[in-house]
């Protein structure tokens, strides 16, 4: 059903548009004019280093609160005049756990599939190849409370994609992750946006989840200081690689809270 | 029209599965009102005598006369403890699982809202069904009769708690609205005694208990058992649930409502 809500976009349109977004808490400028597209099939990386505000522009994006300015459009359509509907074909992974952990994963999955307006037996099916693509099918009677931080991750990552969505949203998904599972979610991922045309911002502020070929946004202090595909904005900067051309972008001050 | 339905049995499903897990949560929802009925009813019951007054068409003992209070009591409880959930639900993250559901905010919310009516309807059952052994009998029908106003009642409760809920900023807060909530509203209102009672003994509780909208919701109760309609107390509780709910819709709107600054405060790391 999600299908549906973009059908009406043409190919190689944005899949999601952000124009001149601002936003405050308080007097607090959290965002400051940000605009940028994500395409179908691409992987578009925000980096920038905590307090930037990454997460803001995924509360924003995800309706958890509206911008008093700019505009968000999602398949083309204006997220606050389309209403709740625009959410549809958003598949979300926030920054913060928000897996139930007293239910088992086949309930959270279960409950997620019937908030998304899914039948029980469709559900079921896409829950487990979803698992099985992650390596988790096993571990479905289990209760979230039992899993380990990564594991929980993965379901959070299988979950999010149970709707088949056109835009996948990733809040610094592999946050607290060792390394070889940090990879294998990637690498999932970057395969899963070329496989199945799937549009995906994945907000980050380790440089490793990168690729060359990715579209990149570098945000700091709430601005966007740099975008193009990865490897052409390293070698705009000069720089022999994506860490040092981020330091050159946000003028080093806070590139301690960047790591490799 | 499917997919309103999915989501309002999965919400409820999701509701009913953290009930039947939390069994001290059904222990106390028991054992609470039991202690009233059991202990302070059997004190009070050579103390204060209850004359005619409608609904009762004869003398009543003083267990009959608290039980609506007391169910009004566990609904009460239940309200704030679906608030409390829900502050804990944003406190771990998976409210925005919820709010970021493609459907009408105010039909999550309601949904949510039968959801915990439902829960505190077992809750009501279970205890009617012990205070029978310890032989508080109503009329037959009314077992019936009040599940109407029972379900009423349960969601102005219910819309209160999920309106406190979108105002207090963090889960530790909780207790003092707890103290704050539930116990003014229990003791100031017809539940323990009855208004005129009241009257003869504090004019300024009298007047307070009688704007207490609990006291509307017992009387609603206590009304319904005995197969009437209290319509006072029924304009009175439809106009709460209703100015409740629309508030705590106010409060999760995207646009309008304050719940920007909890959702947008705490977690902006990245």
């Amino acid at each position: 059903m999600q299908k549906e809500a973009c059908e009406h976009v043409p190919p190689r349109s944005p899949v999601l548009t952000v124009k001149n977004v601002s936003y405050w808490y308080g007097d607090k400028r959290a965002l400051d004019d940000v605009s940028f597209d994500v395409y179908p099939g691409k992987v578009t990386a925000l980096l920038g280093p905590n307090g930037a505000g990454k997460t803001t522009l995924f509360s924003l994006i995800t309706r958890l609160f509206d911008a008093p300015e700019g505009r968000i459009e999602i398949c083309g359509r204006a997220a606050t005049e389309w209403g709740a509907k625009a959410l549809g074909p958003l598949g979300v992974v926030f920054q913060q756990p928000t897996l139930d952990l007293d239910l088992t994963v086949k309930q959270n999955l279960r409950y997620f599939a019937a908030l998304r307006g899914l039948r029980r037996k469709e559900a079921d099916e896409r829950m487990i190849a979803a698992l099985k693509a992650l390596d988790m099918a096993e571990r479905i009677g289990e209760r979230v409370r039992s899993l380990n931080g990564g594991h929980r991750r993965r379901v959070e990552i299988a979950r999010s994609l149970l709707h088949s969505p056109q835009l996948l949203l990733l809040d610094e998904p592999t946050i607290g992750l060792d390394d070889p599972t940090r990879r294998a979610i990637v690498r999932h991922v970057h395969e899963l946006a070329r496989r199945d045309n799937i549009g995906v911002l994945w907000a980050t502020h380790l440089f490793d989840e990168v690729q060359p070929d990715d579209d990149l946004l570098v945000i700091s202090r709430g601005t966007i200081v740099a975008r193009g595909v990865a490897k052409e904005v390293v070698a705009e900067t000069g720089a022999k690689d994506l860490g040092g051309a981020f330091t050159l972008l946000i003028g080093g001050e806070t590139e301690q809270d960047v790591a490799a | 029209m499917m997919h309103y339905m999915r989501a309002f049995n999965g919400i409820v499903w999701r509701e009913l599965l953290r009930f039947l897990q939390q069994r001290e949560r059904f222990l106390a929802a028991l054992v609470r009102p039991l202690i009233w009925l059991i202990i302070f009813a059997a004190g009070f019951r050579a103390a204060l005598g209850i004359s005619i007054i409608p609904p009762y068409q004869t003398y009543i003992t003083y267990d009959v006369y608290i039980t609506p209070g007391l169910l009004a009591m566990i609904q009460l409880f239940n309200g704030m403890q679906s608030s409390l959930a829900m502050v804990y639900d944003r406190e771990m993250g998976s409210m925005r699982v919820l709010l970021t559901t493609p459907l009408p905010r105010w039909f999550l919310l309601l949904s949510r809202l039968f959801a915990g009516v439902l829960v505190s309807l077992f809750q009501v059952y279970a205890f009617l069904l012990v205070a029978w052994f310890f032989g508080v009998e109503l009329p037959l029908w009314g077992y019936v009769a009040a599940l109407p106003a029972l379900i009423l009642t349960g969601m102005m409760f219910g819309s209160l708690g999920m309106l406190l809920s979108s105002t207090i900023k963090q889960l530790e807060n909780f207790a003092g609205i707890m103290n704050f909530v539930i116990f003014p509203m229990f003791f100031a209102s017809s539940a323990l005694y009855p208004l005129w009672k009241m009257r003869e003994g504090s004019l300024w509780l009298y007047y307070i208990s009688f704007y207490n909208p609990f006291t509307w919701a017992v009387e609603l109760i206590r009304f319904a058992f005995y197969l009437e309609v209290n319509w006072q107390a029924l304009a009175v509780v439809s106009g709460c649930t209703v100015l409740f709910l629309a508030l705590s819709v106010w409060a999760y709107d995207p646009s309008f409502g304050i719940q920007q600054r909890k959702i947008g405060t705490a977690p902006v790391t990245g």
